[in-house]
């Protein structure tokens, strides 16, 4: 009944990714982290290799794997470097995802093949200036039909993806009238859609983050994504599923941690012993180890219920909140056993230390989980 | 074009790998198996073959059960079918016997072109390529880094010492190849999902028509007599130079006749 027990494609997917992060990843993420620059030829390489088309069917270019397939590569990933996870999870889960979720044939066959062969990129745009985590009450961005047009102004923030050489599009959410939100794909290059500078980022700093600005922008009508005044409906469900995806993330991270410092306490020596001999090191380990292997139990079975066809609202929001914290314990930690070392950018757990803070806040804050596993429980808000 | 690779599963180089001592072979089962570096190569080369000028890929596998692995692996990254050639009577065999099992199991698949890895980073003999392509009657076209083929013939790139070799033949024929030939791609998910689908023979002795006195340790004509472990490496000569650098580093290449 209760089974965890990967299938062996998952198996060998997981094995797959973790040697190409090892062997592709490791050597180069340091210096690109550190000029923060965009990873192109590990992008292009993630392509080559199906991740960016994973839980997409073949017609379209897709790996016809499943979502879980998909967290599985992305904890593989953050395993090494979180700038290359984010830029998969966000290119598929809130890039293509969309698309395929509720886009039209017409959509689906022009955009997701590039897609899913990583050539080109697209960008998932929500959040504003005015609140993330609050959408439909800081929304001020607008789209009205004019001669079978959107036009759109407003702006948005954070939005991941949006401005590297291979951003094929946002999907912008707008207000479409009294509080009907619509969601509309604006292809980049569309005059009056100016992507912003690259945020300077405390961490991801090899990830593409920016503002993006929309003077009366024209799109075609068809490219609604979905039904009109659908918008809501439609993000809240993305960013489910994302956040089951965030969770694999972050236990990547998590689990890279532990991965360090087990390397690390056998070589250092303090006292005349290797640190790994003395049991305060230890315990924090095993702690470590711990947080990585909960955080990991409960997105594996929030994803099971997802795939099962099961409600997972609460499950995902617990696999988030749960891989987060994880991450950003065992981050802390493992810094603490580096000691002096564990400050400098050139080790590893130093770029993980910058990363995780970011997990406890992107596709919902640790917040707005609990809000919503207490809304979940039948506790109601005001 | 019908493409065969030879490929082998070895201890996996990062961990320990060990000489078992009842019979002095390798303690195959304690280490973790994964394809022989070189062999991966290999695949991606006949593929690279195959994407151009079409044709079928077959891997060929001499192994225990455990091979299994490596063969999916193959196969996930793009082969179309498999030969697993399984059976206890040939375990301990070494390179004569098994470029003879191989041989014998060529004339089964029928081939145009055989591709491995130039040596294996178990035994490291590198002598498999030379000895079958001498058994089949065929050329052999040794430590490629890269492979042509047009219509019939196939020219390859020889590394040496002082550069590259040009090297021609015709097929059917046997190419070792080097790691500088391509780069190896990563299994996709559909491609492991595929390898699932795909055919894979399993062959023991008889079917083969192999003779089973000639393979196996029983029919190795070479024996291990005796192993060590290797002895721990020396801490490196530091040089600090003084003005006299250069005469240090030079007396000490002299010193190992290297120069
Ligand atoms: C690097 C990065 C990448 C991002 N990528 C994207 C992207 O691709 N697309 C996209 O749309 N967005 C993206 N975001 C935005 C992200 O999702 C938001 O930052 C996040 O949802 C929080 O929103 P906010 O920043 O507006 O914070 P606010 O919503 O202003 O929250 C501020 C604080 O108040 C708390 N809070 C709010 N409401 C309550 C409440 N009712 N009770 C208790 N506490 C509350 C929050 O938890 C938080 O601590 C990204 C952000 C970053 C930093």
């Amino acid at each position: 009944m209760i089974d965890f027990t990967l299938s062996e494609e998952h198996r060998e997917l997981r094995g797959s990714v973790e040697r190409f992060a090892r062997e592709v990843v490791a050597p180069v993420i340091g210096d690109l982290y550190e000029r923060g620059e965009f990873p192109y030829e590990i992008v292009a390489q993630m392509g080559k290799m199906g991740l960016f088309g994973l839980p997409f069917p073949e017609e379209y270019g897709g790996m016809g794997g499943d979502y879980f397939a998909l967290c599985l590569a992305l904890e593989e990933l953050a395993r090494v470097d979180s700038s290359v996870a984010i830029t998969l999870e966000a290119g598929v889960s809130l890039g293509a995802m969309p698309i395929y979720r509720f886009g039209s044939p017409e959509q689906r066959r022009r955009w997701l093949p590039a897609l899913c062969s990583g050539e080109r990129l697209a960008a998932f745009g929500l959040t504003e200036p005015g609140g993330g985590s609050d959408v439909p009450g800081g929304m001020r961005t607008t789209a009205r039909l004019e001669d079978g047009h959107w036009v759109i102004n407003g702006s948005k923030s954070f939005i991941t993806n949006s401005g590297t050489d291979i951003t094929a599009f946002t999907t912008v959410t707008a207000l479409t009238g009294e509080k009907e939100i619509s969601t509309i794909l604006v292809p980049n290059g569309t005059p009056g859609f100016t992507v912003g500078r690259k945020y300077s980022k405390v961490g991801w700093s090899a990830s593409d983050t920016r503002e993006l600005s929309l003077h009366d922008v024209r799109v075609p009508e068809e490219n609604l994504v979905g039904e009109r005044g659908r918008g809501y409906a439609q993000f809240l469900r993305i960013l489910d599923e994302g956040r089951i995806a965030i969770a694999a993330l972050s236990v990547g991270l998590a689990q890279g941690c532990v991965d360090e410092c087990l390397r690390y306490v056998r070589e250092r020596e303090a006292f005349g012993r290797a640190i790994g001999e003395y049991q305060a090191i230890q315990f924090k380990v095993a702690d470590m180890e711990v947080r990585a292997h909960t955080a990991r139990l409960a997105y594996y079975a929030a994803a099971a219920r997802m795939l099962a066809g099961e409600p997972f609202k609460k499950e995902a929001a617990i696999a988030k909140l749960v891989a987060s914290n994880a991450a950003m314990d065992n981050a802390r930690d493992a810094t603490q056993i580096f000691g002096g070392y564990g400050f400098m950018n050139e080790y590893a757990v130093g770029r993980f230390y910058r990363d995780a803070k970011i997990l406890e806040v992107g596709e919902g804050t640790s917040e707005v989980q609990r809000m919503l596993i207490a809304r979940s429980l039948g506790l109601s808000s005001h | 074009m019908n493409i065969v690779v030879c490929v082998k599963q070895v201890p996996d180089t990062e961990s320990p790998r060990k000489l078992k001592s009842d019979d002095n072979t390798l303690d195959r089962a304690a280490a973790d198996g994964v394809i022989n570096e070189l062999d991966e190569y290999a695949i991606e080369e006949a593929l690279l073959l195959k994407e151009a000028h079409g044709g079928e890929v077959t891997v060929l596998t001499m192994g225990p059960d455990k091979a299994t692995d490596s063969i999916r692996k193959a196969l996930a990254m793009g082969a179309d079918k498999a030969v697993h050639l399984v059976d206890d009577a040939l375990a301990g065999s070494d390179a004569l016997g098994t470029s003879y099992a191989i041989q014998q199991v060529l004339g089964r698949t029928g081939f145009d072109l055989v591709i491995l890895g130039a040596e294996s980073t178990d035994a490291r003999t590198g002598m498999l390529a030379a000895m079958l392509a001498e058994r089949l009657g065929v050329p052999q076209l040794s430590l490629a880094n890269k492979v042509e083929i047009d219509g019939s013939s196939i020219t390859v790139q020889r590394i040496t010492d002082y550069g590259y070799d040009k090297v021609e033949a015709s097929l059917p024929a046997v190419v070792s190849v080097v790691e500088k030939i391509n780069e190896p791609r990563y299994p996709s998910f559909k491609g492991i999902m595929a390898a699932k689908k795909k055919p894979v023979e399993k062959l023991g002795v008889a079917d083969a028509g192999i003779d089973a006195d000639k393979v196996g340790l029983a029919g190795a004509a070479t024996e291990v007599v005796d192993f060590a472990d290797a002895p721990p490496r020396e801490k490196g000569q530091i040089v600090t130079d003084e003005g006299d650098g250069g005469a240090k580093i030079a007396e000490f290449l002299a010193s190992k006749k290297f120069v």
